[in-house]
């Protein structure tokens, strides 16, 4: 039996058509994953959903009855529950409180008493099977535990229907495999599952059915039985595109960077590496192998604490970001919402903002008519979408965003640039001109390339040479025809069964 | 239990350390330290700052800040006294209804903007201070009310627990420090069993979440402020009390410290944290130093630096232990070779 529909709904926000007569149905007990790129809807749908923004037209209905006023209570009563990617606790208040107070003022409870519930609290952490103190803060918490407190408020709450959204982007492996177990048991208890996420192998781990949306519209919905990943991909983008290998020839043996030795307390220990002209040197881990972190000390973000790093063959020092930018040094942060971009301001200014001591007028201030040609430029080398270079960083889709932080650091021409996972959270369309515009560069200008990613295609696409990183060490090095999903798979699935004996 | 383990690291424990400490070295240094009759003025003397704290604790949690209470508390004094003096026959208990109902509307006032506009609230109230302020004077043209109905004296005048000193001077805890410790456990109250003051803390802790289970936000962003202005207005009445006269500018320009005390009391002004025990602490270890500083003679020109020390040592302590922190995160599990 459906447990929601959703029936011709549309969402037009100022301008831009979010939703176009979109029907979806989710039923009792399944799990149903929702894919598309940044921007297709899924977000707005979500929202309708959960009763936070209104539909512009169509028709919901919750177990057979049709629903007409609808607001974020009214999805909650309808035990209508989501973990927001953001996840939406308080950090500042206990687990129980969190795991309570939806639902004590979703009752419109006016006393808040602790002791009458406490209990429940406990049952429900149980069903959960996760060892968390009730008592401790939220903000405390590990980012997996905060999950699962999450999930906990959302069954004190009888959810029914439970969405996830994009939950397993900051997870480890074995916290992706324990929520998947708790996923597949709620499933068991009858409880409907809407599961987010841009990793397609996830979706076809998990998920009962797949809905696709483009563009606003429903273009799929169809049993995981009758798809695959690559009929996903093309569903989202209209057509195969992505992840053919892509490497060019034209490396120097010349070196642009050399590492040894370099270590960081509680981080990485004894890396050594060079890289070569031209190059595209990939680095793939697990969570917490210390991939990030040595990203960060190249870029002097958090410095190492020993080791020496030669740049064109001078040993310099990296203590800060300043001492990396003076060295030629680029960094692509993953998180780009935070750490890349300045996102009140204007696209112009963002790609402009690293090179501004370049773009000055004879005595020294800023010419801004440079800058406006070096904007114009760069929003047309990298065909990022927008009519007004003076437009607000925020305004723009995830990829659009993620190119502008590629061109304020190209727009340096460096010797080196760190890409830490530049497409995490960006649409598959997107991606592929990211790495249409690296390669290019790497090829043309000479800079070499690190390249850290979690998606191990991404890796074996476009890198001349792999490093597979473990415990904060360098595990192996790939070069060549050496470099298969295959043999990288293997490597990282032989690391998350030793971890799981270590953790026995 | 992992909140007993906590206890060593709380801002109460180490206030209350604080205060400990002060009150030993003090009583070294001056006898006259630890009577009976030296702590019930202290706290009489401090009773309307605890009392606006309150308020300011309720907006600090929310995670606002409102720096008109002071304004608010002057104009309404002005107003209730100026209107039993001339228009009304009043009483004690008129004169709170009043003051309340006035204080609250004109924090309700600062709600309703800040709310509505999603304005800073600290730009709000300095236009609304200014304001409240401003209008007073102008009407008032700043004249002072030297007496005052009778009935105002007697709040402060009237004590519990009296002792007679030989030379027959009386002292005993002010009934005005009563209201100030009544009304400290109904905040207390408020904010730790109902779901309105659970909801102070949503909001200050993650507003964009509160949202989205539910809360409120306009209605308990309204009662914050509303409430701040109310107990602006309590504290007005209860300073007149104790004054005895109504001067227009003795209030205005405390808000600054009230903040610092409330701070000081382990409030965050990002929101989401703070306790009334930690703010009545803050309060008293404020009340401790000034009381100290005349007691040892020395210039009370030294009162500021004293505070602002305290305040920057305090805020410092909690820096210092968070990037602690952040460095010994064990980040990797770096494999030995």
């Amino acid at each position: 039996m459906d447990f929601i529909t959703i029936q011709h709904a549309s969402k037009r926000f100022s301008g831009v058509q979010a939703l176009k007569d979109v029907t979806f149905k989710v039923k009792q007990g399944e799990i149903h994953g929702l894919v598309g790129e940044n921007g297709s809807g899924k977000s707005t749908l979500i929202k309708i959903l959960a009763g936070v923004l209104p539909a512009d037209g169509g028709e919901i209905t919750i177990e057979g009855k049709k629903i007409t006023s609808y607001g974020p209570l009214t999805g909650i009563r309808h035990g209508i529950s989501v973990i927001y990617q953001d996840i939406s606790l308080f950090p500042n208040l206990t687990v129980m409180e969190n795991i309570l107070l939806g639902r004590v003022l979703e009752q419109n409870r006016k006393i808040f008493s602790r002791k009458q519930f406490e209990q429940r609290v406990v049952n429900i952490l149980d069903e959960l099977g996760v060892d968390i103190n009730h008592h401790e803060l939220v903000g405390e918490l590990p980012i997996a535990q905060q999950q699962l407190v999450a999930i906990a408020r959302a069954l004190n709450n009888d959810s029914k229907l439970l969405i996830l959204d994009e939950p397993t982007t900051a997870l480890t492996r074995q916290e992706i495999n324990q929520l998947f177990r708790l996923v597949n048991n709620l499933k068991d208890l009858g409880i409907a599952i809407i599961f987010i996420s841009h990793k397609l192998d996830e979706i076809a781990e998990l998920c009962d059915t797949v809905s696709i949306l483009r563009d606003g519209e429903m273009v799929a919905s169809k049993l995981m039985s009758e798809l695959t990943i690559n009929k996903i991909e093309n569903f989202m983008v209209g057509k195969s595109m992505i992840h053919t290998r892509n490497i060019h020839a034209h490396v120097s043996p010349e070196q642009v960077m050399e590492i040894t030795n370099l270590t960081k307390k509680n981080n990485f220990a004894d890396i050594s590496f060079s890289l070569q002209r031209g190059e595209v040197l990939g680095v793939i881990g697990l969570l917490g192998s210390g991939r990030t972190e040595l990203a960060s000390a190249l870029f002097g973000t958090a410095p190492a604490d020993s080791g020496q790093i030669k740049i064109s063959g001078e040993p310099v020092t990296i203590k800060s970001v300043q001492d990396a930018v003076k060295h030629g040094i680029a960094y692509v942060p993953e998180d780009r919402l935070t750490q890349g971009l300045v996102m009140n301001k204007s696209i112009k200014l963002n790609i402009a903002i690293a090179t501004l001591d370049q773009s000055t007028t004879s005595i020294g201030l800023v010419d801004t008519e440079k800058i406006d040609a070096m904007a114009e430029k760069w929003i047309e080398d990298m065909a990022i979408k927008t009519d007004d270079k003076e437009k607000i960083a925020r305004t723009l889709s995830g990829g659009n965003q993620q190119k502008i932080v590629l061109a304020k650091w190209l727009a340096m021409d460096p010797k080196v640039l760190i890409l830490d996972g530049p497409t995490v959270g960006i649409d598959v369309g997107a991606k592929a001109g990211i790495f249409i515009t690296i390669n290019e560069m790497a090829k043309n200008s000479g800079m070499g390339v690190i390249l850290i990613s979690d998606e191990i295609r991404e890796i074996t696409s476009h890198c001349h040479r792999v490093l597979i990183m473990k415990n904060g060490r360098i595990a192996r090095e790939l070069v060549g025809e050496e470099i298969t999903d295959m043999a990288i798979q293997r490597d990282l699935d032989e690391q998350k069964r030793v971890m799981a004996q270590d953790l026995k | 239990m992992k909140a007993r383990s906590n206890l060593l690291k709380s801002r109460e424990f180490l206030l209350g350390i604080t205060i400990v400490i002060l009150l030993v070295v003090n009583s070294l240094l001056a006898p006259s330290f630890l009577t009976y009759t030296n702590i019930v003025n202290l706290l009489k003397s401090f009773t309307v700052l605890g009392i606006f704290s309150l308020g300011v604790l309720l907006v600090v949690i929310s995670g606002g800040v409102d720096v008109s209470f002071t304004a608010i508390a002057q104009v309404v004094q002005y107003a209730v006294v100026y209107l039993f003096l001339n228009n009304i026959q009043g009483n004690i208990f008129l004169s709170f209804v009043l003051a309340i109902v006035m204080g609250a509307l004109l924090g309700f006032l600062n709600g309703y903007l800040i709310h509505r506009y999603k304005m800073p609230a600290i730009i709000i109230t300095i236009a609304t201070q200014n304001l409240f302020y401003g209008l007073m004077y102008v009407i008032t043209e700043g004249q002072l009310l030297y007496i005052i109905p009778e009935y105002f004296w007697k709040i402060s005048n009237t004590m519990l627990f009296k002792q007679y000193a030989a030379n027959g001077a009386v002292s005993g805890i002010s009934m005005t420090t009563v209201i100030w410790l009544v009304l400290s456990i109904i905040i207390a109250l408020l904010l730790k069993f109902t779901v309105l003051g659970r909801s102070i803390y949503m909001m200050g802790g993650n507003p964009v979440a509160a949202q989205r289970i539910g809360v409120n936000g306009r209605r308990t962003t309204m009662f914050v402020y509303g409430t701040m202005g109310a107990i602006a207005g309590i504290g007005g009445i209860v300073h007149v009390s104790i004054v005895q006269t109504v001067i227009p500018n003795s209030i205005v320009g405390q808000e600054l410290q009230v903040i610092a005390a409330v701070i000081l009391g382990g409030a965050s002004i990002t929101g989401g944290k703070g306790s009334v025990l930690g703010t009545f602490l803050g309060v008293l270890l404020f009340a401790i130093l000034s009381n100290s500083l005349t007691l040892l003679q020395i210039s009370s020109y030294w009162y500021n630096v004293f505070t602002g020390s305290i305040i920057l040592v305090s805020v410092l302590l909690n820096a210092v232990q968070e990037l602690q922190q952040q460095k010994q995160k064990i980040r990797v599990r770096v494999e030995n070779a």
